[in-house]
């Protein structure tokens, strides 16, 4: 029997050995990755007596969507109606990955194509800010919020994520690989600085873009407002699931079938985009 | 002179100017306010009262919960840290090598835990302290097990879950930045290095694909660093909040207890203040030693 070794085309200086076992170590640690996706795909189809079966099993038996239909059910007795939070999760979701994609674009521009003072300052301020996580502004956040009027609406979401910086540092990476010459022959042909990125630049930095699109979509996806948003009625869907899947155990299979839809978008989304996304961060580096 | 400058490039201020405000109201005014707060008294209520270093000496000297707070992220860091780094980079250099569809789909694989959401919260049912549990019932049915283990309620148990947990999350944005990176490395470097005398492929790895990609293995560092020094959500949703006798206790949980639940925002903030200076710091560091790759 002869091995199908998965390599295009094999490079000098490999050996077949050391091939066959870095494969054999990678779909060990696929197959651990994967593993709780897994789970979570056959439990949101087991029926309640496969739950709680001992032992336990990985895949299911007699799949049912019975599960799914009691989440329909549960959900449409809730206080607030379950489309609600659906609208507010797109509604947080669609404006805040909008408005970062253009507010960032715009300032990666000048940054990325530009020499003018201060530039070098802001991008340096900008790189910094990647190494600190939100957390540890939440608190000073909070009361700068407060003082705007931002809390218990939506914006006290959306309106930082205009500001994410990582967003800004993939966009200015990307941009300067646009030529200069491009840029120059349109200014020759008349048209202003808003002009040109509007018209230019912004149509040739598509896979930054999508790249920008996918990680909001999935930070936002994944917010549930906590501590920003009180308001019942403007609550997100992930704080919705989050009652169901903490809601016990009668809701065990409930709680996969939410864990299924949950994660499921977010999933797709990086099928489709998945190459664009790695010719953004092919520009990804910080040069010394 | 700069003046003159400044006003020619008049539209490219106007065209930073809205992002510029929004970063510098939610990203730069909270870490300056940060600072100033975490040398007062401050309680919400009242006008916050200056007290100097009070904050600080308490919490190195006399809060003991910190002193477990900042062990176990520097554990976490330590280990999830350079961990969830190296896997990045192995798992993107081998994928690398396969063909399009398999790597495309091992990429999904890799990168999915880390997109899908809060879905850790599979990990409870599979840590789950009953019978039903899948860790549980597998390890009973096996015969290693007589009894299950309540898993996230006993304190030896939880550092190593939420670490495991952690690395299975960690594949995310500098994962990709290292498949990226891999593919633009210059293919005729491999052919002029195999002339010059490269012998196997961890030669080539070391004096061709890392110099290569340098700049990839900075952003990726500066990536994987503040995820593992911010570790929080997964010990609260595992090992609940606070965690049996603060074994998952980690500085950000910490600083989540005397934020949001005992309001004393100036020691907090005195929290927050240690961290941002051991995140940066740690970043400045290994950025320090990720120069000299491939000499």
């Amino acid at each position: 029997m002869r091995l199908a070794l998965p390599i295009r085309k094999r490079r000098v200086n490999r050996s077949f050995s050391g091939t066959f076992w870095m494969f054999v170590f990678l779909a060990a640690v696929a197959a651990f990755m994967a593993l709780p996706l897994v789970y979570a795909i056959n439990a949101a189809f087991k029926p309640l007596d496969e739950i709680f079966l001992f032992p336990p099993t990985l895949f299911v038996r007699h799949p049912t969507t019975s599960n799914f239909i009691d989440l329909m059910t549960l959900l449409g007795q809730s206080w607030v109606p379950f489309s609600r939070y659906i609208f507010n999760t797109f509604f947080i979701t669609g404006m805040g990955v909008v408005g970062h994609v253009l507010l960032a674009s715009a300032a990666a521009y000048p940054l990325a194509k530009h020499k003018f003072p201060g530039s070098k300052l802001i991008f340096t301020v900008v790189v910094l800010s990647l190494m600190f996580t939100p957390q540890v502004t939440a608190i000073p956040n909070y009361m700068v919020m407060s003082w705007i009027g931002l809390i218990d609406t939506y914006w006290a979401v959306i309106v930082p994520a205009f500001a994410f910086s990582l967003g800004l540092y993939l966009m200015k990476q990307f941009m300067e690989q646009i030529p200069d010459a491009l840029l120059e022959s349109a200014k020759i042909d008349g048209a202003n600085e808003y002009r040109i990125f509007w018209q230019i630049v912004m149509p040739n930095v598509k896979p930054a873009w999508l790249t920008l699109v996918i990680l909001l979509f999935q930070m936002l996806w994944g917010t549930d407002g906590n501590g920003f948003i009180y308001s019942e009625q403007l609550k997100t869907l992930h704080y919705a699931s989050n009652q169901i899947i903490f809601g016990g155990i009668a809701r065990a299979g409930v709680g996969s079938a939410v864990a299924l839809i949950l994660m499921s978008v977010p999933i797709a989304l990086f099928v489709f985009s998945q190459s664009r996304i790695i010719e953004t961060m092919t520009t990804s580096g910080m040069k010394d | 002179m700069k003046w003159k400058e400044i006003k020619a490039r008049k539209h490219s201020y106007i065209l930073m100017s809205p992002y510029l405000l929004l970063f510098a109201i939610f990203t730069v005014l909270p870490v300056i306010m940060s600072v100033f707060i975490s040398f007062t008294y401050f309680n919400m209520l009242e006008f916050p009262r200056f007290i100097g270093w009070q904050n600080y000496s308490r919490l190195f000297l006399e809060d003991d919960v910190f002193l477990i707070a900042i062990k176990n992220t520097i554990l976490f860091a330590v280990i999830t840290g350079p961990l969830s780094y190296m896997a990045c980079f192995v798992f993107a250099w081998i994928i690398n090598d396969l063909r399009p569809k398999l790597r495309a789909f091992m990429t999904l694989i890799f990168y999915a835990p880390s997109i899908s959401g809060n879905v850790y919260f599979l990990w409870q049912m599979i840590f789950s302290g009953d019978r039903y549990g899948i860790a549980n019932g597998f390890l009973i049915k096996m015969g290693v097990l007589l009894d299950p283990i309540q898993w996230l309620k006993t304190e030896q148990y939880i550092m190593p879950i939420i670490i495991l947990v952690q690395l299975w999350l960690s594949l995310g944005t500098g994962f990709l930045a290292f498949i990226a990176g891999l593919q633009t490395v210059d293919k005729t470097l491999y052919e002029a290095g195999a002339v010059d005398g490269v012998k196997n492929r961890w030669q080539e790895l070391w004096y061709i694909t890392l110099p290569s990609m340098k700049p990839q293995l900075m952003f990726g560092a500066v990536i994987q660093i503040t995820s593992s020094l911010a570790i929080a959500d997964v010990s609260i949703y595992l090992a609940g909040f606070p965690s049996v006798n603060y074994a998952a206790e980690t500085i950000v949980t910490h600083l989540i207890d005397f934020g949001t639940i005992r309001f004393e925002m100036g020691y907090a903030s005195a929290i927050a203040t240690v961290l941002f200076t051991l995140m940066v710091g740690t970043n400045l560091v290994v950025q320090r030693l990720l120069r000299r790759v491939g000499e």
